[in-house]
C-alpha cells in the first residue's frame, strides 16, 4: 500500500504544522528572556534585537536557582526509582500470571489518574502536614511516586506482554524464584521498555506542578516551584519570567534531547513488532 | 530417575473441566508419550505435572511425594518447550548452565556438565552464540542440552518437533530416542502426531476430551485398540472402521452383514443375531482375491513408491481403504474382490468399546 504523492504531501505540512504550533511558544519564550524588558513589550513584537544576559543574572540574584534544580531533580528521579521498584513486581505479576481480576484491575489503576488531583488536595494536604512532610522532598517524592505508579504499572505491563511466557516458565522450571525471574531474565530482556518508562516517569514528575506548588513552600520547592515565585510579583516582567522559565525547562530539554533516541524505542517498541 | 504417579487428576478453568480426573502411574526410566488431537489436554496435563499450572483436584506423586503445593523449582523436572523459550540475552553456554548457576553449583564443574552435554549433542561449536544465531534445529538441540545438563529427575517435552521441517523431525526423534536409551531417564513426552508416538513411546497414553482412551504399548493399542476413538486415531492410513450387523451367530462362527450388504464371517464370538456392531479392519490385512466376499470399484490410488493404497467404494459412508504392494496394477474404476489376510479384526459394540478381537474364519 503506497499513498499517494499529494497525500504524503498533506501529511508532511500537517506534522510540520503541528510541530511549529507547538515549538513556537518555547522558542518565543527563549528568545523573549535575551530581550531588555523594554524590548519584550514592544508592539509589534520584535524579532531582531541586541541580546543581553542581564535577565538571567538578575533571576540568579532574586532565587535559588541551583537549589531548585537539585530538588527538580532529587524529587523526579527519586519519585521514578520509587515507583519503578514498586510497579515491577505488581506488573510482572499482573503480566505472568493473569487471573480472571487482573484486566479489571489494570482498568482500576488507571481510573485513579482520572480523578482530578485537586479533589485529594485537602486530605493530602493535612496527611502532609501532620506527618511532618509538608514541604519536604520526601513528602514530594512519596506523592509525585503515587502520582506516576498507574502509568508506570500500566506501561511496564505492557512491556512485559510482550516477552513470551514461556521464557519466564522456562526460567522457573530451571530454579529461578520471583526475584531472580525479575533480575535475571525480566529486567535483561525488558531493559529498553523499563527504560524509557523511566524516562518518561522522570519528564513527568518534572513538570509536575500542582502538588509541588501546594506541598512545598522554601525547602523542597522544584523548578515549577521557582517559575511560580517569579511569575506572581514580577508578572509583568516578562523577560526575566522567561529567563527564569528557559532555565527551569532548559536541564529536562537536555535530558531529553539526550535521551530521545531510548525514548522513541521503548514507545514503539509494541507499535514496530 | 524416578516414578510418577498421578491420582484422580483434574484441572478447571472457571466452569470448563479440561482435564476430568486422569489416573496414570509412570515407571522409573519409562518413555511416555501423551497423545491426541489437539485441545484434549495433553499440554495442560504436562504443564501440571510441571508445575506450571495449578492442580484443581487428585493428586501428583513424585517418587512418592505429593507435589501439588510444590513450585516448580523444586520439583525436579526439567522442560523442553514447544518454542524452546531459550534465553534470548544468554549464549548457549550460558543458557545451558543457567540452571546449574542459580542452584550455586561451582563454575568448573558447570562447565564440565556443560561441555559433556553439549558433546551429546554436538553443540561444542555453538557455545558462544546467541540463540538469534541459531536455526532451529540448533536452537531445539540447545532447549534439549539446557534440560540435560539438570541431571533432572524426569524430562517433560511438549510438541518439541512440530517446529521443526519434516526431514529435521525425523532425525531429531532418532536423537531422543537414543538419548533416552543413553540417560536412561524417565521421559514423558506430549504431541499430536501418532507416528512420533509410535516410534519414540514404550507406553503411549491416548487422551481425549481430558480423559484417558487407553494405555500400552505402541503395538498394544495398534493391534488392541480398546475403542473406536484409538482404532481411528492410532495408524496410518486409518483403520477401516465399518458398520456392521450380526446375521447369524452360532458359537464357532459370526456372520457379519456390513453396510454394503457384503459378507464377512469372523469367530470366535458370543454375540446376539441382529447386534449392530462396528468392524475394524486395518488397510494392510485386506488383499485382493477374486473369491473375497467383499467387493467394490477402486475410487482413488495413491501410489507413494513403497506401497499403493487403493479407496475402495464398497457402498459403506467411506471408501474403504486398503494397502497394496506398489506394483499392483489397480487403476481407477476396476472392480476389487477383497478378503481378509488373516489377520485380526477389531470389533466394537453400539458403545464404541472393544469387544475383543476374533480371527476371520479360513475360507470366509
Ligand atoms: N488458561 C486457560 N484458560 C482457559 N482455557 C484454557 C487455558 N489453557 C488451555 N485451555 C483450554 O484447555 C484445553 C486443552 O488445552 P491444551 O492442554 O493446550 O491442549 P493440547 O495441548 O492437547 O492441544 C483447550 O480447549 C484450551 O482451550
Ligand atoms: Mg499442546
Amino acid at each position: 500500500m503506497k499513498a499517494s504523492f499529494a497525500f504524503r504531501i498533506w501529511v508532511s505540512l500537517l506534522g510540520w504544522g503541528v510541530a511549529l504550533a507547538m515549538f513556537f511558544p518555547v522558542a518565543w519564550m527563549v528568545l523573549t528572556s535575551f530581550k531588555t524588558e523594554i524590548d519584550a513589550v514592544a508592539t509589534p513584537p520584535l524579532l531582531f534585537f541586541h541580546p543581553t544576559l542581564e535577565n538571567y543574572a538578575q533571576v540568579n540574584q532574586l532565587g535559588d536557582y541551583a537549589g531548585a534544580v537539585w530538588n527538580s531533580i532529587a524529587i523526579s528521579f527519586g519519585s521514578t526509582a520509587l515507583g519503578i521498584a514498586l510497579a515491577m513486581p505488581a506488573a510482572y505479576a499482573m503480566a505472568f500470571f493473569p487471573n480472571r481480576w487482573t484486566k479489571d484491575l489494570l482498568l482500576w489503576i488507571l481510573s485513579t489518574k482520572m480523578m482530578p488531583a485537586v479533589g485529594v488536595l485537602m486530605p493530602i494536604y493535612l496527611i502532609s502536614k501532620s506527618t511532618g512532610l509538608l514541604d519536604t522532598k520526601t513528602g514530594l517524592i512519596a506523592i509525585m511516586t503515587l502520582a506516576n505508579l498507574p502509568i508506570i504499572v500500566w506501561m511496564l505491563y505492557t512491556f512485559f506482554k510482550e516477552i513470551p511466557g514461556d521464557i519466564i516458565e522456562a526460567s522457573r522450571m530451571d530454579g529461578a524464584g520471583a526475584l531472580a525471574q525479575i533480575r535475571i531474565v525480566l529486567l535483561p530482556l525488558a531493559g529498553p521498555g523499563i527504560a524509557s518508562t523511566g524516562l518518561l516517569a522522570v519528564i513527568l514528575s518534572w513538570n509536575e506542578a500542582f502538588w509541588s506548588l501546594n506541598l512545598t513552600a522554601v525547602h523542597a520547592a522544584p523548578l515549577t516551584a521557582f517559575i511560580v515565585a517569579f511569575s506572581s510579583p514580577q508578572g509583568l516582567f516578562w523577560a526575566k519570567l522567561s529567563a527564569a522559565s528557559t532555565l527551569a525547562v532548559a536541564p529536562i530539554l537536555v535530558f531529553g534531547w539526550m535521551t530521545q533516541r531510548q525514548l522513541v524505542r521503548g514507545l514503539t517498541f509494541g507499535a514496530v513488532k | 530417575m524416578s516414578t510418577l504417579e498421578i491420582k484422580q487428576l483434574r484441572k478447571s478453568y472457571g466452569a470448563a473441566e479440561i482435564i476430568k480426573g486422569i489416573d496414570l502411574k509412570i515407571e522409573d526410566r519409562e518413555f511416555i508419550v501423551f497423545v491426541g488431537p489437539s485441545g484434549c489436554g495433553k499440554s495442560t496435563l504436562l504443564r501440571m505435572i510441571a508445575g506450571l499450572e495449578e492442580i484443581s483436584g487428585g493428586e501428583l506423586l513424585i517418587d512418592g511425594a505429593r507435589m501439588n503445593e510444590i513450585t516448580p523449582d523444586r520439583r525436579g523436572l526439567a522442560m523442553v518447550f514447544q518454542s524452546y523459550a531459550l534465553y534470548p540475552h544468554m549464549t548457549v553456554a550460558e543458557n545451558m548452565a543457567f540452571a546449574l548457576r542459580l542452584a550455586g553449583v561451582p563454575k568448573a564443574e558447570r562447565e564440565q556438565r556443560v561441555r559433556v552435554a553439549a558433546k551429546t549433542l554436538q553443540l561444542e561449536a555453538l557455545l558462544g552464540r546467541k540463540p538469534a544465531n541459531l536455526s532451529g534445529g540448533q536452537r531445539q538441540r540447545v532447549a534439549i542440552g539446557r534440560a540435560i545438563v539438570r541431571q533432572p529427575k524426569a524430562f517433560l517435552f511438549d510438541e518439541p518437533l512440530s517446529n521443526l521441517d519434516a526431514a529435521l523431525r525425523v532425525q531429531t526423534r532418532l536423537e531422543i530416542a537414543k538419548l533416552h536409551r543413553d540417560l536412561q531417564a524417565t521421559m514423558i513426552y506430549v504431541t499430536h502426531d501418532q507416528i512420533e508416538a509410535m516410534t519414540l513411546a514404550d507406553r503411549i497414553v491416548v487422551f481425549n476430551a481430558g480423559r484417558i482412551e487407553q494405555v500400552g504399548t505402541p503395538l498394544e493399542l495398534y493391534h488392541n485398540p480398546a475403542n473406536l476413538f484409538v482404532a481411528g486415531f492410532i495408524g496410518s492410513p486409518k483403520m477401516n472402521l465399518i458398520g456392521a450387523v450380526v446375521r447369524e451367530s452360532t458359537p464357532g462362527a459370526l456372520v457379519l452383514t456390513l453396510d454394503g450388504a457384503s459378507l464377512v464371517s469372523v469367530q470366535p464370538a458370543t454375540i446376539a443375531a441382529g447386534a449392530k456392531l462396528t468392524i475394524g479392519l486395518r488397510p494392510e490385512h485386506i488383499v485382493v482375491d477374486p473369491q473375497g466376499p467383499i467387493s467394490g470399484h477402486v475410487e482413488a490410488v495413491e501410489r507413494l513408491g513403497n506401497e499403493s493404497i487403493a479407496y475402495v467404494g464398497i457402498g459403506a459412508s467411506l471408501p474403504l481403504t486398503v494397502k497394496l504392494p506398489p506394483q499392483s496394477p489397480v487403476a481407477l474404476g476396476d472392480k476389487l474382490h477383497l478378503a481378509l489376510n488373516g489377520h485380526a479384526v477389531s470389533l466394537f459394540g453400539e458403545d464404541g468399546h472393544a469387544l475383543g478381537w476374533t480371527q476371520p474364519q479360513a475360507g470366509g
